[in-house]
């Protein structure tokens, strides 16, 4: 009797754990695909059915799901990469470009996945690679297929072994996240009673800088993902907040009240080095490196409502960006830093906009109202974002021409402060 | 510290006995930290009565949380798009200033606050602006600065949290804290 009470209660709890598993993972929804989308057949790799589960399945999906491409129907046939593909047969059926893959067991625990993209309008290969890889690395590995598909097609590099990091909140608790950018294995990197905002990548991917308020009070931390092991990058006097890093990863600039009202200061990784870049009578916040390290945006409302300006990182040279509208906030640089994207207030709703920085033509990417925390995948192609639906916090990605839209969000959790990660080294 | 890691371990035992892994283990996992309040605003300082005598510390932080004492009374608020102190919160600021004038020893914590509505850096600053405008009232009474740290929240501890212009006022706000209060 009492062992029978036992196996239900494990049960129960098996059942609501699972259920908890399930619902703290980021579902992806598309709303929204690009005009023109590159029609691929991706094959079922011959040997994959060996695995726990196949690498082409990810790499349908990644291709799937980034909305620039079409899935053309291959069949349940595998086809090897030492095979020649029947092309002709595949450009009639419509698509542009085939993948083929080839899984072999190296030793007990390895495989070998082999794949060649071709180009079924001209019969010819596009690239092949061979990736090395473990039983349980399929979704790794699928997405580093993905990755190479997306370059070769698109001459864009792929961001689907990419990461993305994310705020949870549940009740009042709130969950540092790590995810890969298709939502799966999430991790969490810090657990708390006290709201986490503002995460902010290092450039190598190893670290994450965010405001805490465990202490009553914001304060700036470094946290290393590998060790998790964390420490104080800034906690003065008064309110410490709006991490960013430096293109080298040396620096980071941060919003300081020290001194009086939220102003900007460079500080090295380590604490030390304070240093003011700019003053204001007015509120400079959210500040934001530029890829090539020339600029640092950031928002203020030193001219009454808050815009858009930027500065050079010595505190020379600075110039205001954004002139129409009275509330122009958190610019995001480009990775290739000719653009900007940023949160607008049009008519009462706060939406993602980017701007080109040549001719200052700002253009609305979203048709949310509740916008916030804009962070550009690494290749300048997806805008990551904040936003309610249903008045509850979810995470949105829409294409910079605004185009490609997708929704990423958790049952029963307010998702906020995204940050995507840069690409793998 | 151990005790909470256990708890993951245990979760993650009892997963895998369910035939189901919510992490696949093709990367390394961040490990997890779990950082909790050590204290909450609302549990009061001190609740018992000090003997006659002592210079009565315990009997001045029992007057911060007695309801009948205007020093009970810790929240300011501002208008829309204000940071100035209205009015009506003269005397309050007064009240206080009086006390930390007359208890150099305790420090004062300001938490400001923002509503909801757009990004949540600006709004910390907004909520600066706030705790500032406040801790400048007293200041100008003649409390020292280093006695008076004023910060912000932000938008991140609504006490409201419906999308109304009420709540939204309750939340355009200041908050004062004493010493073992945070």
């Amino acid at each position: 009797m009492k062992h029978k009470l036992f196996t239900q209660a494990l049960l129960l709890a098996c059942w609501l754990l699972t259920s908890v598993a399930a619902h703290a993972q980021l579902a992806i929804e598309i709303t929204g695909a690009g005009a023109n989308r590159i029609p691929v057949a991706i094959a079922r790799f011959d040997g994959e059915s060996t695995l726990p589960a196949g690498v082409s399945e990810v790499v349908r999906r990644d291709l799937e799901r980034s909305g620039l491409f079409s899935l053309v129907e291959t069949g349940p046939q595998p086809v090897g990469a030492d095979s020649i593909p029947d092309l002709a047969n595949f450009r009639i059926r419509g698509a542009d470009a085939m993948l083929v893959g080839s899984v072999a067991p190296i030793d007990g625990k390895r495989f070998e996945v082999r794949f060649r993209l071709f180009d079924t309008q001209r019969q010819t290969e596009l690239g092949a690679l061979a990736l090395r890889m473990s039983s349980t690395q399929h979704r790794a590995t699928g997405h580093r297929v993905a990755d190479f598909v997306y370059e070769k097609l698109t001459g864009l590099p792929g961001v689907f072994s990419t990461r993305i990091a994310y705020v949870v909140k549940t009740g009042k608790r709130y969950q540092l996240q790590i995810a890969d950018a298709d939502g799966e294995n999430p991790q969490t990197a810090l657990a708390s009673r006290e709201p986490i905002i503002s995460p902010a990548w290092s450039p190598d991917g190893s670290k994450l800088a965010y405001v805490s308020f465990e202490a009553k009070k914001p304060v700036v931390y470094i946290h290393s993902l590998a060790t998790g092991l964390r420490s104080v990058v800034a906690n003065f006097k008064g309110s410490n907040s709006a991490p960013a890093w430096s293109p080298d990863g040396e620096r980071l600039a941060v919003v300081l009240t020290k001194d009086g009202q939220s102003q900007l200061y460079t500080v090295n990784a380590d604490g030390s080095g304070v240093r003011r870049i700019a003053s204001s009578s007015g509120i400079d916040t959210e500040p934001a490196w530029s890829r090539d390290g020339d600029w640092i945006y950031f928002t203020s409302d030193r001219g009454g409502s808050p815009q858009l300006y930027r500065v050079a990182p010595d505190g020379s040279n600075l110039q205001r960006i954004s002139f129409s509208g009275s509330y122009n906030v958190t610019p995001r640089p480009s990775p290739d830093n000719r653009s900007l994207a940023f949160v607008t207030r049009n008519n009462g709703r706060f939406q993602v906009a980017v701007m080109d920085l040549a001719s200052r033509q700002v253009t609305i990417l979203t048709d949310t109202e509740r916008d916030e925390s804009p962070s550009f995948a690494p290749n300048g192609r997806m805008i990551l974002y904040a936003t309610e639906i249903g008045g509850r916090g979810v995470l949105a990605a829409v294409s910079s021409d605004g185009r490609v839209k997708q929704k990423l969000s958790v049952q029963a959790a307010d998702v906020r402060e995204p940050a995507w990660g840069p690409l793998p080294r | 510290m151990r005790k909470l890691l256990a708890v993951p371990a245990l979760l993650s035992a009892l997963l895998a006995g369910c035939g189901s892994t919510p992490m696949s283990s093709d990367q390394a996992g961040a490990s997890v930290e779990d950082r909790s309040a050590t204290s909450t605003v609302q549990t009061p300082p001190v609740q018992t009565v000090t003997p006659a005598g002592d210079g009565g510390s315990a009997a001045r932080m029992a007057e911060l949380t007695n309801p009948d004492s205007p020093l009970s009374k810790r929240s300011v608020y501002f208008d829309f798009d204000s940071f100035v102190l209205r009015p009506e919160f003269q005397p309050l600021a007064e009240v206080h200033a009086r006390f930390l004038l007359a208890n150099p020893d305790v420090r004062m914590l300001i938490q400001g606050n923002a509503d909801e509505r757009g990004s949540r850096e600006y709004n910390l600053a907004l909520g600066q602006k706030r705790a500032d405008a406040l801790r400048r009232g007293l200041t100008l009474q003649g409390v020292p600065e280093d006695q008076i740290e004023s910060v912000s929240l932000g938008e991140e501890k609504p006490r409201c949290v419906d999308a109304s212009e009420d709540c939204w006022a309750e939340n355009r706000r200041a908050d004062m804290l004493y010493s073992g209060e945070f």
